[in-house]
């Protein structure tokens, strides 16, 4: 693997990372991440749109006219986030039902279009598919990442499996509200942005 | 890149052309699975709001099926309360209410649900499992943003409620959304139902309230509109303009 393909690959997952670098996608990152199972399922859903989405945009890009260059983008993403969702609705009934209408605002999601714009139309299908699929390993991590810890202290389950017995089922621990409700993602990114402009100094803005 | 205006409209038609073939392949070739899963969730519900179901038992569709064995979905006349001889799949109440030929005027009277429309016909699941009788209507009403679709379950002696549940609403989560939890749904349980008189006293009052609580269920805290509804859309299907022939009519047999 070439210096160039491992930086497209590796990049997005922490350096140039969608979320907590560039803070795009956050408004899924918040809604369906109170449960682990459901911010599996968007993340497959997310990858699968932007991978499809960056390689179809990428073979067009020379025959797409720069005039009506954003909406040709958004009618292949928003085509491709329908296919996802009927398949969801068709197989993971029980979960596209919980992911409720953030599996069709994917075509709104900032991270899809814009790796359409930033890479996809200036680089070849193949590095395109590798890019998209790195950024959204990118938005996964961090998406599993806040719901694992939400489902957690929130409700004391990992996947629908108790962890921690709660007080209601007659355990010891009293779950953490704040972690279901929209605020306790907001504590999480933070908390993830902080570690990591710590720990990279180039990060960090001049005082 | 320099493109004409004949290749720019071209390629735009092209674009459309292509991605709406690939939508619509999907949705027709998934289609008969999603209705599928449609069907089974509806199914789910009044099998639970029956409380036939031990709590946390996976339903899968053999299950489901086994105990729909012991309900009978009818269709009745709305008026009359007479069961009518159809299909309940050739039947959709809500479509048919948007139907002036086939839908009346709510009289002023129920107005407080908020439904402008009601259908001559109507749906109903008659429970026939021995010891847990009962009978599954389906309700609908507007809270404070939505409508609110759900089922209520009812004694078939209309003695009490067996259950409540909403599946589909768009109320505020935490508040107006609160019609989900299980532990207010399950306050609604064995409350009674009609006066002396036959008027519906079942109900929902303001959270701590001075309620009648033989009749009525405490509403939710910040969800004032959300719970009027709830009310008035239980007062409405339960009321003479609902299904009150039709439980009236079951009663004399």
């Amino acid at each position: 693997m070439d210096k160039k393909t491992k930086s497209i690959l590796l990049d997005p997952l922490a350096e140039k990372n969608p979320i907590t670098l560039q803070v795009l996608g956050i408004c899924s990152a918040l809604a369906v991440t109170t449960k682990l199972e459901t911010a599996l399922v968007m993340s497959a859903a997310v990858t699968f749109v932007l991978i499809c989405s960056n390689a179809i945009i990428s073979m067009l890009r020379n025959k797409i006219p720069g005039s009506i260059r954003i909406i040709a983008q958004l009618a292949i993403i928003a085509s491709l986030v329908i296919v996802a969702d009927q398949i969801l609705k068709a197989f993971l009934f029980d979960v596209s039902k919980g992911l409720s209408v953030y599996v069709g605002l994917i075509i709104t999601n900032c991270i899809v279009m814009g790796r359409a714009e930033a890479f996809a139309m200036g680089n070849p299908p193949g590095k395109s598919a590798i890019d998209g699929f790195a950024n959204a390993m990118g938005y996964s991590v961090v998406l599993i990442y806040v719901a694992l810890f939400r489902e957690l202290l929130g409700s004391g389950k990992v996947l629908g499996y108790t962890v921690f017995a709660s007080v209601r089922d007659g355990g010891w621990y009293v779950p953490n509200g704040l972690m279901v409700l929209a605020p306790g993602a907001f504590f999480l990114i933070g908390f993830l942005i902080w570690v990591q402009r710590s720990l990279t100094p180039t990060l960090q803005e001049a005082e | 890149m320099d493109f004409s205006n004949k290749y720019v409209i071209g390629f735009a038609v092209g674009i459309c052309v292509v991605c709406s073939a690939l939508v619509s392949f999907f949705a027709v070739s998934l289609g008969a699975r999603q209705d599928a899963n449609k069907v089974l969730d509806q199914q789910r519900q009044v099998v639970t709001v029956a409380g036939l179901a031990a709590p946390g038992e996976a339903l899968t569709q053999e299950r489901v099926d086994e105990i729909f064995k012991d309900i009978q979905p009818r269709v009745i006349d709305r008026k009359t309360g007479e069961y009518i001889d159809v299909s309940v799949e050739d039947v959709d109440p809500i479509r048919m209410a948007k139907d002036p030929e086939t839908s009346e005027e709510t009289p002023e009277a129920f107005k407080g649900a908020q439904i402008a429309r009601l259908p001559d016909q109507l749906e109903v699941f008659e429970v026939t499992k021995p010891g847990s009788e009962s009978i599954v209507l389906p309700i609908h009403g507007k809270g404070l943003w939505s409508t609110m679709y759900g089922y209520l379950s009812i004694k078939r002696d209309l003695s009490g409620v067996v259950g409540i549940t909403f599946y589909s609403h768009g109320e505020t989560p935490g508040l107006g959304g609160e019609i989900d939890n299980k532990a207010w749904q399950a306050s609604w349980i064995d409350r009674a139902i009609y006066d002396a008189e036959g008027d519906v006293e079942l109900g929902v009052v303001k959270a701590n309230a001075p309620r009648n609580p033989d009749y009525q269920v405490d509403g939710l805290s910040g969800a004032t509109i959300t719970t009027k509804g709830v009310d008035a859309t239980i007062k409405l299907w339960l009321g003479p303009a609902g299904y009150g022939p039709y439980l009236q009519r079951i009663q004399g047999n």
